[in-house]
């Protein structure tokens, strides 16, 4: 847990959180480039990487604006300091195995799917374009994850065994997906977005028939909740910011 | 100066940098063109969010208008209503399919998506209906690699959007 973070207006906040859920998991799914099992998913993940890279483009140059001080999306992605991102806590967690990484994916796409549905009728007009636009790609997200976990989950032995492995250690992290904050409070009732907690049954209405194909078990939820929303992130996050943000830190203002 | 019809003609000109087989209009991602004194006003739209062609694309845009003549090219970028593969052009899909990329198929009525459903694809080399997806993403983001089980040939699907 890293030190105090600062209340931010609900609109930027709301925006935020979405924003950085994308960039974060965009910048893990990046990771994988060259390291694929076989070349066409190493192809696959960076393609979704860069899905999920220019949604976070787009969601932050709108937040620069909302926030009106200037910023651009550059400076947002690569001058934050950690409590000020506003990720999920289980984008910023090391990949893992291709299982645990696939099974992340589909996690978090099947709750964005849920999200940008709600959020095209947003009285954000941008915000709405941005969740429109992203929701079409975000689609084909969930299909490849899909997929792989049902074919990964009801496969070998070993690939079962690696599957529900992951299934123990991601869950609990779903938890934050569908936590409430005064934030939410906010984006409902200026029609801004959903409140997140709302969208939990579609989402476990889209990911139970899958996880059921797989042959996979669903521990039971505890209190365990995460916090990258609030700007409290785990032990990993400094890492990846390290490398993420190196080179504007080393050489600040350097363009290509 | 140039008219507006005469700069709908010349963007009509300028291929896309990914697939050069069709042109920028051909794929429907010029949603809008204005003369206007001293130049022209261009609005776009991006394909995929994350396409990395889109700042090629605005480059040879203002290129291809500025050497017709154009004093001043603006390029603006639109995201609503978002890019959809129905706007591709019925000739250039003829087109996409002699370049060797099947074209894009019915997308899925109101975003349903049933579990694992691949789309019937036919190659674009020998037409048979007889071929598998090798993977949900190609070359690009907007395409999925195919392989035809009669004429062994890999080859590309232009998926609906």
């Amino acid at each position: 847990m890293t030190s105090a973070t600062k209340t931010l207006p609900a609109h930027l906040d709301y925006v935020l959180r979405i924003a950085d859920t994308s960039l974060i998991l965009g910048q893990r799914l990046a990771e994988w480039c060259g390291h694929g099992p076989v070349i066409e998913e190493d192809i696959a993940l960076t393609n979704i990487a860069l899905d999920l890279v220019g949604q976070a483009r787009l969601m932050l140059t709108h937040a620069g604006a909302l926030e009106g001080q200037g910023r651009d999306e550059d400076q947002l992605a690569f001058l934050r300091r950690e409590p000020e991102f506003r990720n999920l806590t289980i984008v910023e967690l090391p990949n893992g195995d291709f299982g645990r990484t696939i099974l992340r994916n589909f996690l978090v796409a099947a709750w964005q799917r849920e999200l940008y549905q709600a959020l095209a009728k947003s009285s954000d007009t941008e915000l709405a374009a941005i969740a429109a636009k992203s929701l079409k790609e975000t689609r084909y997200h969930v299909q490849h994850a899909s997929d792989w976990v049902i074919r990964l989950g009801d496969g070998t032995e070993e690939s079962h065994r690696r599957m529900q492995a992951a299934v123990d250690v991601l869950w609990p992290y779903t938890a934050e997906f569908f936590s409430a904050t005064p934030t939410d409070d906010v984006a409902v009732a200026t029609s801004v977005g959903p409140a997140w907690p709302s969208l939990e049954p579609a989402w476990t209405a889209a990911v139970t028939p899958v996880l059921e194909v797989a042959t996979l078990k669903v521990p039971a939820r505890t209190p365990f909740l995460t916090r990258g929303k609030l700007g409290m992130h785990s032990e990993h996050f400094g890492h990846l910011l390290a490398e993420m943000q190196y080179l504007q830190r080393a050489y600040p203002g350097g363009t290509w | 100066m140039l008219t507006t019809a005469q700069a709908w003609d010349i963007l009509a000109r300028v291929p896309d940098p990914e697939i050069p087989a069709i042109s920028v209009t051909e794929l429907g991602i010029v949603r809008d063109v204005q003369a206007v004194e001293e130049g022209v006003d261009v609005v776009v739209t991006p394909t995929y969010s994350g396409c990395p062609a889109t700042e090629v694309i605005e480059r040879s845009i203002r290129e291809a208008l500025s050497a017709a003549g154009a004093r001043d090219v603006r390029v603006r970028q639109q995201l609503s209503p978002a890019w959809s593969t129905d706007w591709i052009a019925e000739d250039a899909r003829e087109r996409l399919r002699a370049y060797g990329i099947a074209p894009p198929g019915e997308r899925p009525v109101g975003g349903v998506q049933p579990l694992s459903f691949v789309p019937r694809v036919a190659c674009p080399r020998c037409g048979s209906a007889d071929t598998e997806r090798l993977s949900q993403f190609g070359s690009t983001a907007c395409k999925a690699l195919y392989r035809c089980r009669a004429c062994r040939e890999p080859f590309e699907y232009f998926k609906p959007l």
